[in-house]
């Protein structure tokens, strides 16, 4: 018997050996470069075009933006200060014009005695908005929303109390029919009632009755004219009050068009498709010049009025539009378990198939919304002051000033940037808050 | 003993108009109906009075007279001896005009950073989200008064060009130079581009309104015999490919096809481009764009091109890897798997919203007042109601042609939409 076995050396490892580092080009950044910018010929030439285009435009801007003058009374001045310091034909920022007249971007030509108006709307506008945005938060708070639009209208224009008391009233009041009526009418009379009351009180008994508030206990502040606005605090004022009121509006005109009711459907109908095909200049031109003429001879109301009117109209086509979208994206199923339950229609709407529809059309509601928002601009067009051209050009128009173009536009379109860039993420964050499906 | 007995039958009772589901729709519906008619007749009634109040009356004969004043950038033949009619037309076809170019350079620009933005590349794919978000995030008006302040400001002036003794003695080149092989000239005072001649010309035709070049028409009916053509040798070889299996090569045919008549065209017409020159002060010959124009282009273009590029990318990613694993699984190759699989999905997608870009650019090109290009908001909503007085009339017209224009795209929109929907039950 062999025992060769015996005698050959076997070699076993008792011991794991220690891992060996990964070779230098699969490792750390060597290897995220390889992966993500030089993986292929392709690869290679896009990144050095990248790199070549990143470095034209920061080639262009930064020495720019580096000889920046902050303290300065004119463009002049701020010219010769950058060429004693920079050398002859250097070219450098400006930015002395935003220091100088940044209250001017922010207010227009609100009286400056008064900042502390808008400055104040604008805080509690936040206090008001952030029970609606964030749910966490205690649902008391909410009253305070539904009170802002009064207190901010009378922060904003100033007055007498009683306008914006009174106007507040019609909503309680229509509250109170609502309340008193149903158990003695029934819900259908309740409802009538309850529009019909403070349409009523609004065209009929308001204007006597705050002129008899204003009389017996005059209480009020000082007033500012419409034409005095100007800057964010007028973009602000057009673009929020045309989302709030857009957004209710838009999904009665969704529903609307979906709805059996031939003649109902018809008037919605035309009434998007006329306001989605014109645009928006030219509404804000029939505000401006057509109303007179469709209007009771002798009536002439506040401009600013007038286009947050045809702002919300044209913002509520288009969100009727995307909401009409997310009703059609749900199943069928939907609709029919809500019949079984025996809902009627408006229950049905308000448990089952809006909550659905408004989450999916979510991205596209806030993005009309950062559309409005980005319209306000165009409201120069008819004479009020926007901060991009309006405030600009005024600016512009002083002797100081002539011939500035870049750091305006920057300021103006860095602040827009922000605002409907935190609008967007913000409805990133609703989306995957309100996702429910498991991936 | 009880005896059944069928439910008493109620008669008609006036409350059922509201509580009974049958009539309750209808009752709704008139109400609505009157409530309509009311609010338009109060507004028809406040109209007339204002007007006769005004002493102002409800026609259109305005149109006609004689509109004195000069557009700078027109296509067709005008004068300021023409009606406020044609300057309407002016206005309408030079809104066209900005649209129909800013809703090409749009797709180009928008597919190509669609496409990149999907692209693996870490560098490139950052580059193109800033310049989605940036553009989306600020107003368009922004845009079109940069690209305005650029084209006025930083653009070189004509003289710029010219190399004067001095300079040549020195070896100095001009401050500026023409691009693309000395063919455009941008300066502050438009950019000029090279002019298509005909040394043959046939002529135009007057069609009542506005003359047509014959030259035109030929090179386009080449152009679309050609394509005419191809889709029939197209046709042919699916046919052939059905019947035997093999599908003919028809390349060089397809070439051959689509590029001689146009070709043919042009050398039988003389086809030759005029270039633009530096004469005294100014340039002469070629074509002159307006900075407006170029402006107002530049920045509804770029605004427009980022939504693009977002809906190209949404729809790339709505389109699932399955798909093309699939149609490799069928033995397809990537080329036809592109053109027969991916592509119809997606464009499925993407077409809608792209319809709906091309259609806020259109309105958007009414932003037009800002840079005083005289599109249709200009002429006829601009000078011409103002010195006709006719605001209604304007108003509404100018309204009443946005809207034709929209339905006109949505209408085609939607049989396309109906062309290619997915069939299901």
């Amino acid at each position: 018997m062999s025992n060769s076995q015996a005698n050959s050396a076997v070699y076993v490892r008792d011991a794991m050996l220690p891992a060996e580092h990964p070779p230098a080009m699969e490792t750390g950044i060597i290897k995220w470069l390889r992966e993500n910018l030089f993986s292929g010929p392709l690869n290679t030439i896009l990144t050095l075009v990248g790199l070549v285009a990143i470095y034209s435009v920061l080639s262009g801007i930064l020495p720019w933006l580096f000889r920046s003058v902050w303290v300065a009374n004119s463009l002049g001045e701020c010219r010769s200060i950058i060429t004693a310091t920079f050398g002859e034909g250097a070219t450098g920022a400006c930015w002395a014009v935003i220091r100088e007249r940044w209250t001017q971007f922010i207010f227009g030509f609100y009286p400056s005695h008064l900042y502390w108006r808008p400055v104040l709307a604008f805080l509690l506008l936040l206090a008001a908005l952030a029970p609606v945005l964030f749910t966490h938060l205690p649902r008391k708070s909410l009253w305070f929303s539904i009170l802002y639009p009064a207190l901010g209208f009378w922060l904003l224009w100033g007055g007498t109390i009683w306008i914006p008391v009174v106007a507040m009233a019609g909503f309680a009041l229509g509250w109170l029919a609502l309340r008193v009526l149903q158990p003695i009418g029934g819900t259908i009379l309740a409802t009538i009632a309850a529009v019909v009351v403070p349409i009523l009180w609004w065209l009929l008994l308001a204007g006597p009755v705050a002129q008899q508030l204003q009389a017996i206990l005059p209480i009020g502040i000082e007033a500012v004219r419409s034409d005095k606005f100007g800057g964010f605090v007028l973009a602000f004022t057009i673009g929020i009050t045309g989302i709030a009121f857009s957004l209710p509006m838009g999904i009665i005109l969704a529903l609307g068009r979906r709805s059996d009711m031939l003649l109902v459907k018809a008037l919605c109908v035309g009434f998007i498709e006329f306001i989605r095909g014109v645009p928006l200049i030219t509404l804000l031109f029939t505000a401006s010049l057509l109303l007179n003429y469709f209007l009771p001879p002798g009536t002439n109301f506040d401009i600013i009025l007038r286009v947050i009117i045809m702002v919300t109209l044209f913002s509520a086509a288009y969100i009727a539009e995307v909401i009409r979208g997310g009703l059609a994206a749900l199943p069928r199923g939907q609709y029919e378990a809500a019949d079984a339950l025996g809902l009627d229609y408006w229950k049905a709407q308000r448990l089952i198939i809006m909550p659905q529809a408004l989450k999916i059309s979510i991205p596209g509601i806030v993005s009309s919304f950062i559309g409005l928002f980005k319209d306000t601009t165009l409201v120069i067009f008819v004479g009020l002051l926007d901060p991009l051209k309006g405030i600009t050009d005024a600016v512009r128009a002083s002797i100081e000033w002539k011939g500035i173009y870049w750091e305006p536009y920057i300021f103006v379109g860095g602040i827009f940037f922000l605002i409907c860039f935190s609008m967007s993420r913000y409805s990133m964050y609703l989306e995957r808050k309100l996702q429910r499906e498991h991936r | 003993m009880t005896t059944m007995t069928d439910a008493p039958k109620p008669g008609f009772r006036l409350s059922m108009l509201i509580y009974d589901t049958r009539y309750r729709s209808m009752t709704i519906q008139i109400v609505v109906l009157f409530l309509f008619m009311a609010g338009a007749a109060w507004l028809v009634d406040n109209t007339i009075k204002n007007l006769a109040t005004l002493g102002k009356d409800f026609s259109f004969a305005f149109l006609w007279n004689r509109a004195g004043y000069d557009i700078n950038q027109v296509l067709v033949a005008y004068t300021n001896d023409s009606t406020h009619g044609r300057a309407l037309l002016i206005g309408l076809l030079n809104t066209l005009l900005v649209s129909a170019m800013g809703c090409v350079a749009a797709t180009v620009i928008g597919i190509f950073v669609g496409v990149l933005r999907l692209s693996k590349n870490w560098l490139v794919a950052r580059i193109m989200t800033v310049y989605v978000e940036v553009f989306r995030n600020v107003p368009v008006l922004l845009w079109i008064l940069i690209a305005l302040a650029i084209f006025t400001d930083v653009t070189p002036q004509p003289r710029d060009f010219r190399a004067t003794d001095e300079m040549i003695a020195a070896g100095e080149a001009p401050k500026a130079s023409m691009l693309l092989f000395d063919s455009v000239a941008i300066t502050n005072r438009g950019t000029y581009v090279p002019e298509p001649l005909f040394s043959r010309s046939l002529g135009n035709i007057d069609i009542g309104i506005f003359l047509i070049s014959i030259d035109l028409l030929a090179f386009l009916a080449a152009v679309i015999g050609g394509f005419l053509a191809y889709r029939a040798i197209g046709t042919h070889a699916t046919k052939v490919q059905e019947a035997t299996g093999v599908r003919p090569k028809t390349l060089w045919k397809s070439l051959l096809v689509t590029i001689v008549p146009p070709v043919a065209v042009l050398w039988a017409l003389g086809f030759h481009l005029g270039y633009p020159e530096l004469k005294g002060f100014n340039f002469t010959g070629g074509i002159n764009i307006s900075n407006a124009l170029m402006a107002l282009w530049l920045g509804l273009t770029l605004y427009t091109a980022a939504f693009i590029a977002e809906i190209v990318r949404a729809g790339i990613m709505a389109i699932s890897k399955g798909q093309t694993e699939a149609a490799y699984a069928l033995g397809l190759r990537p080329r036809r798997t592109m053109s027969l699989v991916i592509l119809p999905q997606a464009l499925r997608v993407i077409i809608p919203p792209l319809i709906s870009q091309f259609l806020n650019l259109t309105k958007n090109s009414s932003l037009a007042i800002a840079v005083s290009y005289m599109d249709l908001r200009g002429t006829l909503g601009g000078i011409t109601l103002n010195q006709t007085g006719k605001e209604l009339e304007c108003i509404l017209l100018m309204m009443l042609i946005y809207l034709a224009i929209s339905l006109m795209i949505s209408a085609g929109m939607n049989v396309y939409n109906n062309a290619v929907r997915l069939k299901e039950r």
